[in-house]
């Protein structure tokens, strides 16, 4: 009898559970209120099949446990019963998957005239870097870092030199515009995670990886490193602070380009040498 | 269509192959130690696998210990941190899961279901066995190596693997690691060709393979499986080797480690962590697929009631087995590859779904109209079905893309996978140690030993992992040493983590309990007969309880019927042994 209990109460409190415990996620900041969706239709659905399957499972316990001179049914096989099931389950699985799929077509179709924006790691420390007055990032390599160059920007391409460069500092994004995140890693695996914008993705040395989103509320988040990146992970930490149209170009104007930080460095080399050096 | 059960008025034939002599031990040493006796060489995995599992539960102590109380250990400092989670990680699923599954129970059960004497081949049987013990001692090396063992996480992913801001990427650790894994896919590689073999080859006259038990079935394909993914592991151990030890650049592009350039460029991370799911789900349902197996078998015994959908559950564990060789890349939707892969891999891993849920809906209609004995083994088979099906179903939210973007790399995949393929298979592997025990010692274990830790590790695993989705849910991320100051984390989060570290103390605890009664019940164990369980398999109906070597005395077993032969109308007891000849008075009709 206590595994009747036990299963109800497994089926009837995961219920409970989910329903009051005061743990959910944390308010959406971007436009894949889409994925917070799909997730909720995925909730209900296995949460249904959950219950169904452990309290069936109860009942067949109370109804089926042996007592003397009980004796189980003989039946191999039922071809009918098997196949509503399975259709069942593959209605289930579609009703899951459609929605899901279509959100993601949306996720990996960046829609034009989005901004880009680009995310550097490195362990343990977050760096960006804006398009300049043109508009483009320009070219950068690996090969080229130096603690002068720390995101590694081509110094013969023009388009690189009016980028906006920040380093270790915060990363401003303006409300409503869609912007595309490139993500680029000068070490190892990391990740650029702000779970209000609910879309991440790592980010590779060697390669540029990309997401989108749009930002539609104003307000300031924690970015965390969601990639092991050695002992300093947890600690890799900024911040993205979302402004309004006016008060993103009041910043914007306040940033430096890759240029002017050039010139400095000319002048006060080991200052710059200092402060490129990777935090931890 | 064939008649599953017993072919009526069916002739077997004589044997095509004489029964070959085996090689006879002469000394203690060869008896015990250096044995070519399978059941031996099981005892030995199995010891083997639960010992090095015993410093994989102390290695998770220590792991919740910081989370639940950040800061109050001062011995845990993040280096040991990350190389608790790394060891943990890789001792449950390679050295305890996978070894124990086909070692420790494909060995013993293989050739004793089967009315097979021995494995086919037994000295590589036995070489097996040594190079994975091998395996496990440098594992272990890595403790006490300088800088310690690995901290890259059970993945290993490259570049920060072999850098010098992960624990032991600079010093032995990752080196042991990757080399014990190379000899423990080796050891594997002699022991799995032995069971695929003695599966195909070495079956007594009658015993086709449709008329199999499911445990040989599960065993069966996850070895096969096994065979084609662990290569896929070894060449990715050895070329990140060749990249740590010999400069090469298989997966290390251009670098800049703390602002000093690397002399490595052109290598590609993302092709590392491609090899290793390769082989990395496919081992998910190498450890599953003898787990269905062997449940299937505990659930129809102990129901006195044959498994439902035979052969449904047999093609289920084929196509899955098949599948899951298709869905690697569900583990890398955020890892930066081309994004266009998710529309398959979301697909394929959801189509999964149907054949794993056939398997469930057929174990609880096994149980309908049953006539259930809640033995130990029927506990944790039910126990195993509540788990599985809850860490199943928070599959589909992590193989449905798009629900995964928010997901992965959070607590809720950590919940996830040790629910589905951490506590679920364990419940099985205890359900199995319960069912067998009495055939391996000839002696049950306690019972109330056996309640006490049923129990708590059931209700203690699931109050553990359920909640812990919701944290993941939140946002919390996996694999950090401590949370800090987080503003999307509340409070009440924290306490939530340390009721979690509460219930894995007592969850552990209980299974000291567990290693106690497995010593204990060896002497002061009730005597449990032949057949304690009044099961129909070969292994069953051995002259001797623990059968002798060579399993059967002078002639081999003959097979009449399939393994789930449990109240038949008609017949004298609730179940048929497959050695018994003759149909009974229901005759079949057709195959159904």
């Amino acid at each position: 009898m206590a595994v009747v209990v036990v299963l109800v109460l497994v089926a009837v409190g995961s219920v409970l559970f989910h329903l009051l415990s005061p743990w959910w996620w944390t308010p959406i900041a971007s436009n894949w209120n889409y994925i917070d969706n799909t997730l909720i239709i995925t909730f209900w659905i296995t949460g249904v099949v959950f219950v169904a399957v452990v309290l069936f499972m109860a009942y067949c316990v109370l109804r089926f446990r042996h007592r003397p001179g009980n004796q189980a049914a003989y039946e191999p096989e039922n071809r009918k019963l098997e196949g509503w099931l399975a259709g069942g389950t593959t209605l289930g699985v579609a009703a899951m998957l459609t929605p899901g799929l279509f959100v993601w077509h949306q996720f990996v179709t960046v829609p034009d005239g989005a901004a880009e924006v680009e995310v550097v790691g490195q362990q343990w420390l977050w760096s960006y870097r804006l398009p300049g007055a043109d508009g483009k990032l320009g070219t950068s390599e690996t090969r080229d870092i130096t603690p002068e160059n720390s995101l590694g920007l081509n110094r013969n391409d023009a388009a690189a030199l009016d980028d906006v460069v920040i380093e270790g500092g915060e990363l401003h994004l303006e409300v409503g515009k869609p912007v595309k995140i490139l993500l680029r890693s000068v070490d190892v695996l990391h990740d650029f995670y702000v779970p209000e914008f609910r879309a991440k993705m790592d980010m590779v040395p060697g390669m540029v990886t990309y997401f989108w989103l749009t930002p539609t509320r104003t307000g300031t988040f924690e970015v965390l490193c969601a990639e092991l990146c050695g002992t300093g992970h947890p600690q890799m930490r900024g911040t993205v602070v979302v402004d309004s149209a006016a008060d993103y170009q009041a910043w914007l104007s306040q940033q430096t380009t890759f240029q002017q930080l050039q010139a400095k460095a000319g002048t006060k080399e080991t200052a710059q040498a200092v402060s490129a050096a990777p935090a931890q | 269509m064939v008649d599953i059960r017993h072919g009526t008025g069916e002739q077997i034939g004589p044997a095509e192959v004489e029964d070959v002599e085996l090689y006879h031990p002469h000394s203690w040493w060869t008896r015990y130690v250096f044995s070519q006796d399978a059941k031996i060489i099981a005892v030995q995995y199995a010891s083997t696998a639960i010992a090095i599992g015993m410093v994989a539960l102390v290695l998770s102590w220590l792991m919740r210990l910081q989370l639940g109380f950040p800061g109050a250990f001062a011995f845990i400092d993040a280096e040991r941190y990350y190389q608790f989670i790394t060891m943990h990680g890789m001792i449950m699923v390679i050295y305890l899961l996978t070894a124990l599954f086909l070692g420790g129970f494909g060995n013993y059960l293989i050739p004793l279901m089967l009315g097979a004497r021995d494995m086919v081949f037994p000295y590589a049987n036995m070489l097996s066995y040594w190079l994975y013990l091998l395996a496990v001692l440098v594992l272990v090396a890595s403790f006490f190596a300088p800088g310690g063992p690995t901290g890259a996480g059970w993945t290993l992913y490259p570049p920060q693997a072999v850098l010098s801001g992960t624990p032991g990427g600079k010093d032995w650790g990752i080196i042991l690691m990757l080399s014990s894994l190379i000899l423990f896919v080796i050891g594997f590689t002699m022991g799995g060709l032995n069971y695929v073999v003695t599966v195909l080859q070495g079956r007594t006259r009658g015993m086709t393979l449709m008329r199999m038990p499911l445990t040989v079935w599960g065993i069966f394909t996850a070895t096969v499986m096994a065979l084609l993914a662990f290569p896929a592991l070894f060449v990715a151990c050895v070329m990140m080797l060749f990249d740590r030890v010999l400069g090469t650049s298989f997966f290390m592009p251009a670098i800049v480690e703390m602002g000093e350039q690397l002399q490595h460029g052109g290598g590609s991370p993302i092709l590392f962590q491609h090899l290793f799911w390769f082989f990395g789900h496919p081992e998910v349902y190498i450890v599953a697929l003898p787990a269905f197996g062997i449940v299937s078998d505990l659930i129809s015994t102990h129901a006195r009631k044959n498994i439902f959908g035979y052969r449904m559950m047999v093609w289920a564990i084929v196509i899955i087995g098949a599948l899951s060789f298709i869905v690697w890349a569900h583990h890398m939707y955020v890892s930066g590859m081309n994004p266009y892969f998710g529309f398959f891999f979301a697909t394929t891993t959801l189509i999964i779904a149907v054949p794993t849920a056939i398997k469930v809906y057929n174990w609880v209609l096994t149980l309908w109209r049953g006539d259930i004995h809640l033995t130990l083994p029927m506990l944790f088979a039910l126990a195993f079905i509540v788990t599985f099906v809850n860490g199943g179903l928070t599959g589909l939210f992590l193989g449905n893309v798009v629900v995964d973007v928010p997901l992965s790399d959070t607590m809720f995949v950590v919940a996830h996978f040790h629910m589905v393929m951490g506590v679920a298979p364990i419940l099985v592997i205890f359900g199995a140690i319960y069912h067998w025990y009495p055939k391996i010692t000839g002696r049950m274990l306690n019972e109330a030993m056996g309640q006490l830790h049923f129990w708590v590790t059931f209700v203690g695993a699931y109050l553990i992992f359920f909640p812990m989705h919701y944290l993941g849910l939140i946002g919390m991320p996996r694999r950090y040493y401590e949370m800090g100051e987080t503003a999307f984390v509340p409070a009440s989060a924290h306490t939530l983590n340390e009721f979690i570290t509460i219930m894995a103390l007592i969850v552990g605890a209980a299974q000291i309990v567990f290693l106690f009664n497995l010593i204990w019940s060896i002497r002061h164990g009730r005597e449990a007969g032949g057949n304690p369980w009044r099961a129909t398999t070969l292994e069953w109906q051995t002259p001797e309880t623990p059968p002798r070597h060579g399993n059967w005395g002078k002639e081999l077993p003959i097979v009449y019927r399939w393994p789930y032969d449990y109240s038949v109308p008609g017949a004298a007891e609730d179940f048929i042994p497959q050695t018994q000849p003759g149909t009974t008075s229901h005759a079949p009709e057709g195959a159904s």
